[in-house]
């Protein structure tokens, strides 16, 4: 049995290290993990997605339609850009924080405000906060992945501890202490 | 024995420095550059970023023949670049082994084109791996120096982004310690004049009927047999998409090893099975060569020539029903474009607002073709800026007051000073701007000899481009701040309206280097803003309206000025206001 995750944002918001922070949590759990990244072009504030898929065994690195258990979205309209991959009845993690896209910042389209609550009407559980203050609250916009890697984190059945090892592995000691009170607060943000 | 994630490219480096690799020259190029980033972390071996993809090849050459163990890792369009040194290393053979990692870009998440390396194994005559996933590549890149070196071959490993940028557990092993072999001096083998080369010919035919016979059982190719309904022949990543699919209810013929392919073992594959599917993505490689052994298969007209597989993929083109899912809302489009605060927009914003034709090259200025800039005529590759420009001047001369070529610091130093040579020698009034942002950008921060570091960011020698400019031919080089609007149009002017040849070097580190010091950013002050939109005018993320007055993103602004130099009714202004 095989579980996919998506995390999707805005390039340079930090979804690069959320894949690593999971894949190596889930690596240390025992899990077959794969893991796909996006490097390049679409890094430069583009849409980017990450896929993340474990289990017993797991063959293909990526997530297409009808087969995602839960999206972690960096920015509200991102979650809904990829909600075709869910299954249905599937989970979104989303950071309420709008970015405008280059056709709402030039005026050639609107930001679709009330794009959640179309997801929920299709069954789709969605936990909606607003992770940009919390990492403000932590010291730094820049952790606001941290943060909704915390939330994730608090419902995924591993205890705290062994999530704080996996943060210790994949980020720079100087960086670790603010990552740390990111992680928790998104941790106990959860309701 | 050590177990943990890496992306393929990580696993590439780990191969091929386990397989006793000595030295490795690569230019940067998505999807292949971690891998040369990943070996330069090794104190044990000569790494470095060399100025283009052909002399990264030729210096490998170079150190495979004083007998040390040699890579170079490219895009799969700067294996166009090295094709020169690629076909004649083909006759010369190697001493040490030596590896070209090849990348290509299927959907193109971040290429100009989908071109297949395969065809190049074939026309190169060349043995090529290529591995399906990190653990996979890890094996296969620490065999290909040995092999290069068994068959006196050059090898190509090949992947593709999928490959190159996804994550799975590799178990790895020591660096085995591979002696510099013995040099000595062989005319036959190396100097490649006609009838050196008509005797080496006949050596690189045999050498491929060698190869195929190894291809037959070798550790790359190998058989999942699973019954004889349906047998799938498939090769790098498009096996895990069959994998997904399938699981172990079909059998496979899974080929590590695409040229020279192995036909007793695909005939008596196609033999055990009732249907035979051919799935590879991009060009019917494999397919072309199992119909020319007559053997009847499914391949193309089932599965795409387009884009990039996946597990949906494969599922459409067996007819499967699609998965049940929530229908995604309509959202905006969101592409990639230039960050805020880069160091280009202003120089774009100058050409733009002129209408000046302006010829591109690839880097993140590309990105300067997007709305609202809109600043870009033509992208091709590396260095076609500036000799497109030169032959678009000569055939419309008028234009030589109205088209400029734009080209990156690291760009230029890859190909387009030949093509500047050309400007100056063969004489068209031509206007060149060098957006010099002192790094290799859209890669992902590489150093070029025009930065002034070494791969290891230690000090280099640094090209003096204006004097280098001047050497060539070009008596008119100035140097302009791209943060200064006024300064920028008044050079892109001047230069256009000047009776000679001109380059402006417009100066500005990238605004992501980490040394670059970034201002506070600004505020718009609501009772100034008349919502003119003028300001909207530079795509710039951090700038949008609001309620019909402009506003900027703290958490994106860095300071730049350039919308503050735009606006008329001084509404834009730093902290202190």
């Amino acid at each position: 049995m095989t579980t996919s995750m998506m995390i999707v944002g805005v390039g340079g918001q930090g979804s690069l290290l959320a894949s690593r922070l999971l894949g190596t949590l889930l690596t240390d759990e025992g899990y077959d993990v794969k893991v796909s990244e996006v490097h390049g072009m679409s890094q430069r504030g583009g849409s980017v997605v990450t896929y993340v898929r474990f289990g017993d065994r797991v063959y293909s690195p990526i997530v297409t339609r009808g087969e995602c258990d839960c999206i972690i979205s960096f920015e509200k309209i991102e979650a809904a850009r990829y909600a075709a991959c869910l299954k249905p009845g599937g989970r979104v993690i989303v950071n309420t924080q709008q970015i405008d896209p280059m056709p709402v910042i030039t005026g050639a389209a609107e930001y679709p405000e009330d794009v959640l609550d179309g997801l929920r009407a299709q069954g789709v559980q969605v936990d909606a906060f607003d992770a940009l203050s919390l990492a403000l609250e932590a010291g730094s916009p820049r952790c606001v992945n941290i943060v909704l890697m915390g939330r994730f984190a608090a419902g995924f059945g591993v205890e705290k501890e062994r999530w704080l090892a996996a943060l210790e592995k994949v980020i720079r000691p100087r960086l670790l202490p603010i990552n740390r009170i990111a992680f928790e607060k998104g941790w106990e943000a959860r309701t | 024995m050590m177990k943990r994630l890496m992306i393929g490219n990580e696993a590439i480096a780990m191969g091929l420095y386990h397989g006793g690799l000595g030295l490795v020259s690569s230019y940067p190029g998505t999807p292949s550059t971690e891998i040369t980033e990943f070996l330069a972390k090794f104190d044990d071996l000569h790494s470095e970023w060399a100025p283009n993809e052909k002399v990264a090849l030729e210096t490998a050459f170079g150190a495979s023949l004083a007998g040390l163990r040699a890579a170079c890792a490219m895009k799969h369009v700067g294996l166009n670049v090295a094709a020169d040194p690629l076909f004649t290393m083909s006759y010369t053979g190697v001493n040490g082994g030596l590896v070209i990692c090849v990348a290509d870009d299927p959907a193109m998440h971040s290429s100009q084109n989908e071109q297949d390396s395969r065809h190049y194994a074939i026309a190169a005559k060349l043995p090529m791996l290529e591995p399906a996933d990190s653990a996979e590549a890890y094996v296969f890149a620490r065999e290909a120096l040995a092999l290069s070196e068994r068959f006196d071959t050059p090898v190509l490993l090949r992947s593709c982004t999928r490959m190159a940028h996804s994550q799975c557990l590799v178990e790895t092993g020591e660096r085995g310690e591979v002696p510099l072999k013995a040099y000595e001096k062989q005319p036959r083998k190396y100097i490649m004049s006609p009838a050196n080369a008509i005797a080496r010919h006949p050596l690189v035919e045999q050498r491929t009927q060698a190869l195929r016979a190894y291809a037959e059982d070798c550790p790359f190719n190998r058989v999942e047999d699973a019954g004889s309904e349906i047998g799938i022949i498939t090769c790098g990543t498009s096996y895990l998409y069959v994998k997904e699919v399938f699981g172990d209810s079909v059998s496979i013929l899974k080929i590590g090893m695409p040229n020279p392919l192995p036909e007793g073992l695909i005939r008596s594959f196609a033999a055990k099975v009732k249907r035979l599917f051919i799935i590879e993505e991009l060009d019917p490689v494999i397919e072309t060569q199992v119909r020319a052994m007559g053997i009847p298969c499914t391949g193309k007209e089932l599965f795409p020539i387009l884009g990039e597989f996946s597990q949906a993929a494969i599922r459409r083109a067996f007819g499967m029903e699609e998965l049940p899912a929530p229908a995604a809302p309509e959202v905006p489009v969101r592409p990639p474009m230039m960050c805020a605060g880069c160091p280009h927009r202003g120089m774009f914003y100058a050409l733009a607002k002129h209408k000046i034709t302006v010829l591109g090259d690839i880097g993140c200025y590309t990105l300067g073709s997007a709305p609202p800039l809109n600043a870009l005529d033509s992208t091709l590759c590396m260095g076609a800026s500036v000799s497109g420009l030169h032959g678009f001047n000569a055939a419309r001369p008028e234009y030589a007051k109205k088209a400029v070529a734009v080209i990156g610091d690291s760009t230029f130093m890859h190909s387009g000073i030949t093509g500047l040579t050309n400007v100056a020698y063969n004489a068209t009034n031509s206007t060149v701007i060098i957006l010099d942002n002192s790094i290799t950008g859209m890669t992902g921060h590489q150093q070029n000899p025009a930065t002034g570091f070494n791969i290891r960011g230690e000090p280099a020698s640094k090209v003096d481009l204006e004097a280098l400019c001047h050497a060539i031919g070009i008596r008119r080089v100035r140097v302009v701040d791209p943060y200064d609007l006024k300064a920028c149009e008044a050079a892109v002017l001047e230069e256009l309206a000047a009776e000679e040849p001109s380059v402006i070097i417009s100066r500005r580190p990238c605004v992501l280097l980490k040394d670059v010091k970034r201002g506070l950013p600004l505020r718009v002050d609501p009772d100034k803003c008349r919502g003119c939109r003028r300001c909207m005018g530079l795509g710039c993320p951090a700038v949008s309206m609001k309620n019909g007055k402009a506003r900027v993103d703290a958490t994106l602004c860095v300071g730049c000025g350039v919308c503050r130099q735009l606006c008329a009714f001084d509404a834009i202004g730093g902290e202190e206001a």
